[in-house]
């Protein structure tokens, strides 16, 4: 016996169905019934029940990419604000390996860094790394919050959202699975990648929202200006990247942008990146 | 007992209404719930339930900065009541006080039992109720708002706690206890409860009840938190335009 539709919205305490379904995540067991534990949509596969979560917090996963602030200085390592329940530590070994410098130079309070989790312990400490393509500090752009669970959906099938975003305001977008995503582009077209980022988050758990997200764009936009320099060179990372890892979640999230491939050291390709971005933004 | 209900005005019907606001014994006030109302705060609702008006704001899971209440195997959940000054009619004085902290205990205690603290280790969850109007069951009111706001925060529990008062005033056993029949009543029975189990959350009692009068206060407060639940449900389906 099953209580409930796929799609629908339940609420924590609803009684989804009998014992013939397993209990998938949001969800528990009682009494041989399966009860969502979650504001959210079921979720059905096969004979699994799950509750997809309409809002929630990010619980920092071994090899995630997230978007992190510096909090604070200590003698051999950076803390970072990653939008979770836990705080999380940047070894200062592992930017300057053996050498000793003054971590303060590198990288002060307040700075905005995208990493990846290197290590969760059983107590909790979330230690992160720098070491991968793309990683590091980012120099200007905004900042925009949303809950981690519609990171699948701002990114979209093989990055299909994201591209759109990307494409037709000429910004570049960096998002983190923790939620946190980085816009840079010029001012105006920040502002409009922020309204439409912010209202995929209000809508994600509707359906045609790609549609409605096309039609945002080109209503906020007016038009199609077609002048793009950076794009195209953006998009392909994506592609390349897309298909990798990080997909132990369902189908469609596999996440995406200038992260993954850590095999070459482009330590040196960073700072090339970032110079160029910054003389746009003297233009 | 039935208390024939009739439209007579209290100023001059004394027999005929048995309640000061011509409630039947087993009526609750009216009540509206809100999720979702504050912008910053990780969960939120809004309730009004009579002359009651109160907010309720949830933060978290997030990180513990008092490392002696840090729980190496749950999260640990705040809840801090306050009353505002201009929610009486005699102005509050500002602050916790004796009955606030009481009441921000008992409101963690009532939450603890339905939310999955230990997905969370060495986190908290900090819930603050604020009272803007009070009109007596102002600890239910606030209960029932928290939960709301924790459901609304995405936190995973295992139901939806409800809480309601029953009590004794002018001889009747009646639901939902407004401020004359609280401070004039003879008795004053809160409970908070898990709706689908029927899990007593919460059980407090000021004043005197025999045994076959707490019997039928317990099971209109239980009614009446059924009621209550109801309301709840919608309120978060509400949010998300079902």
């Amino acid at each position: 016996m099953i209580f409930v539709e796929d799609k629908e919205i339940v609420i924590p305490g609803d009684i989804l169905s009998d014992e013939e379904y397993h209990s998938g995540r949001g969800t528990f067991k009682e009494n041989d019934k399966v009860c969502s534990s979650l504001v959210g949509l079921v979720a059905i596969r096969d004979k699994k029940i799950s509750v997809i979560p309409l809002q929630s917090k990010y619980i920092p996963k071994r090899g995630d990419v997230v978007i992190g602030e510096v909090t604070d200085i200590r003698f051999s390592m950076w803390n970072l604000d990653i939008n979770s329940p836990y705080s999380g530590f940047l070894p200062a070994s592992d930017v300057f390996g053996k050498e000793k410098r003054e971590l303060n130079r590198t990288f002060d309070v307040g700075d905005v860094l995208f990493l990846r989790v290197v290590d969760v312990d059983e107590v909790k400490k979330v230690k992160l790394g720098l070491k991968g393509r793309g990683l590091g500090k980012f120099r200007g752009g905004i900042l925009i919050n949303i809950t981690p669970t519609k990171v699948p959906r701002l990114i979209g099938k093989k990055g299909s959202m994201i591209n759109m975003i990307k494409d037709e305001t000429h910004c570049e977008v960096i998002v983190g699975q923790n939620g946190v995503v980085w816009v840079k582009g010029e001012p105006a077209m920040e502002r409009v990648a922020e309204k439409v980022i912010n209202m995929i988050e209000d809508q994600a758990h509707t359906s045609g929202l790609t549609d409605r997200v096309r039609d945002m764009l080109a209503k906020l936009l007016g038009r199609e200006p077609q002048e793009s320099e950076i794009e195209p060179e953006i998009s392909d990372e994506v592609e390349e990247s897309g298909e990798l890892e990080i997909s132990d979640e369902s189908d469609e999230s596999d996440e995406s942008d200038e992260s993954d491939e850590s095999d070459e050291s482009d330590e040196s390709e960073e700072p090339e990146e970032k110079k160029e971005s910054k003389e746009d933004e003297m233009d | 007992m039935i208390i024939i209900i009739t439209n007579t005005n209290l100023n001059t019907g004394t027999e005929a209404s048995a309640r000061a606001d011509n409630r039947a014994f087993d009526e609750l006030r009216n009540l509206k719930i809100e999720a979702g109302i504050l912008e910053r705060a990780d969960g939120s609702a809004y309730l009004e339930i009579g002359g009651n008006k109160v907010l309720a704001a949830v933060y978290g899971p997030r990180e513990l900065f008092v490392r002696r209440l840090m729980q190496p195997n749950r999260a640990v959940l705040r809840c801090k009541y306050n009353m505002a000054p201009f929610s009486v009619d005699d102005r509050k004085r500002p602050g916790p006080d004796r009955r606030s902290v009481e009441i921000s205990k008992i409101t963690s205690d009532a939450l603890s039992p339905a939310v999955f603290l230990e997905k969370f280790p060495r986190s908290t969850i900090d819930v603050y109720i604020e009272v803007l109007e009070a009109e007596g069951g102002t600890r239910c009111a606030g209960i029932t708002a928290a939960s709301v706001a924790l459901a609304d925060a995405g936190i995973p529990m295992r139901d939806m706690v409800v809480a309601c008062a029953a009590g004794k005033s002018d001889g009747n056993v009646v639901l939902d206890l407004s401020e004359v029949e609280d401070k004039e009543g003879e008795a004053d029975l809160p409970i908070a409860l898990m709706p689908r189990t029927g899990e007593i959350t919460l059980l407090q009692m000021d004043g005197h009840l025999t045994e076959e009068e707490f019997q039928k206060a317990l099971d209109l407060a239980i009614g009446g938190c059924k009621k209550i639940s109801e309301e709840q449900k919608k309120a978060i389906k509400n949010r998300y335009g079902d």
